[in-house]
């Protein structure tokens, strides 16, 4: 099964530099770090539900970018309205993965719903995201990374990980620092 | 429409001003007139939102892209947004909400009650600072006053708009 820290590190390998990425409270908040801080990363250390509703503004803001929300199942649990939103809206240009452990590993590694066999794949479908996809092995990762990188229409991609948790590398937690650089950075591609 | 006598587009009018480029909003009543302009907008995204506190992380992130955006909601929906409310807090968003107030006035629901007299107390402890309008002719100047606020100086900011002034719902038609 994929490790997480693998699993983005291989997403990440050839970002575009007008990739720009949310990442969800817990796990993928210290995925996205253990690449090395980066302003182009909105690190989210509070706000469960929300990460995808931030990058449907920004999506919205900037078509000239590309976004990527990337979180845990169980922060997309808390918002999954928000996929009804994104549904709706369909900017082409973000893109919404989560990576998928079934547990909640911030708490304790108790099981998601996920676990119990909710779909998100099949929630973002019902919700009008055409585009999905489901990754369980390196292909579907590769697969995916390609995806990212030429985005050209809303993407839900859920990423089967194994449940563990690796050693926390923790960004900034000073959300005004995050906001100015953030903003400065999505400014200057132009 | 027969009560609300043109501070709606007046609102409209403002929110164009103001350059505010998203609006998010869950159907409402008394918002009804203001949501048709901005869909009808070109200008103006209008995103309808499944719940209330999407619309703030939907702020957070359309000012992260350089875009200014305003919450249309209801007072029962100030409920919804409290956590989500840390993100504007933590991070110094500037924030703009225009609320339509129930069950304080002339109310035939009760259950809209409770979250009604938690409003302005709910606000004010996550942070946001409240302006309250009774009189349709300071809606616009109540408005425009907040978005300066809200954007200029990074802060957020609600704006209360008297069920008085918007008008009894009509129950049976």
């Amino acid at each position: 099964m994929l490790e997480r820290r693998a699993a983005i590190a291989c997403l990440m390998a050839s970002r575009p530099k007008d990739l720009f990425v949310v990442p969800g409270l817990g796990s993928t908040t210290y995925d996205m770090a253990s690449l090395g801080e980066k302003d182009q990363d909105f690190y989210l250390w509070g706000a469960m539900g929300g990460a995808t509703m931030i990058g449907l503004g920004l999506a919205l803001a900037r078509p000239n970018v590309k976004v990527a929300v990337v979180t845990g199942d169980g922060e997309m649990l808390m918002g999954m309205g928000s996929l009804a939103t994104v549904g709706v809206q369909r900017p082409p240009n973000l893109a919404i993965v989560v990576f998928d452990n079934q547990r909640y590993g911030e708490t304790g590694m108790q099981a998601s719903h996920t676990d119990r066999g909710v779909d998100l794949v099949a929630v973002a479908r019902a919700c009008g995201i055409a585009q999905t996809l489901e990754v369980q092995d390196q292909a579907g990762l590769e697969k995916l990374a390609g995806l990212l990188g030429g985005l050209k229409e809303t993407l839900f991609a859920r990423v089967r990980i194994k449940a563990e948790n690796p050693p926390r590398v923790l960004p900034s937690r000073d959300g005004v620092e995050l906001k100015l650089r953030f903003r400065k950075a999505v400014a200057a591609v132009g | 429409m027969e009560n609300q006598t043109g501070w709606p587009d007046q609102l409209f009018d403002v929110i164009k001003a103001a350059e505010i480029k998203q609006v998010g909003y869950v159907p409402d009543a008394g918002h009804a007139r203001l949501i048709e302009r901005c869909k009808a907008d070109n200008d103006i995204r209008d995103v309808v939102l499944s719940t209330e506190e999407e619309g703030i992380a939907l702020a957070a992130g359309a000012w992260l892209g350089g875009q200014r955006s305003a919450l249309l909601m209801q007072s029962s929906g100030v409920g919804n947004c409290i956590n989500m409310l840390s993100l504007i807090q933590a991070c110094r968003f500037p924030f703009l909400t225009i609320i339509t107030m129930r069950g304080e006035w002339a109310e035939f629901n009760p259950w809209q009650v409770p979250m009604s007299q938690a409003v302005e107390p709910s606000l004010a402890a996550c942070g946001v600072k409240v302006y309250r309008v009774d009189d349709p002719d300071e809606v616009a100047e109540t408005v425009e006053a907040a978005a300066d606020l809200a954007f200029n100086s990074d802060l957020s900011v609600a704006v209360l708009l008297s069920q008085k002034m918007i008008g009894r719902k009509k129950w049976v038609k």
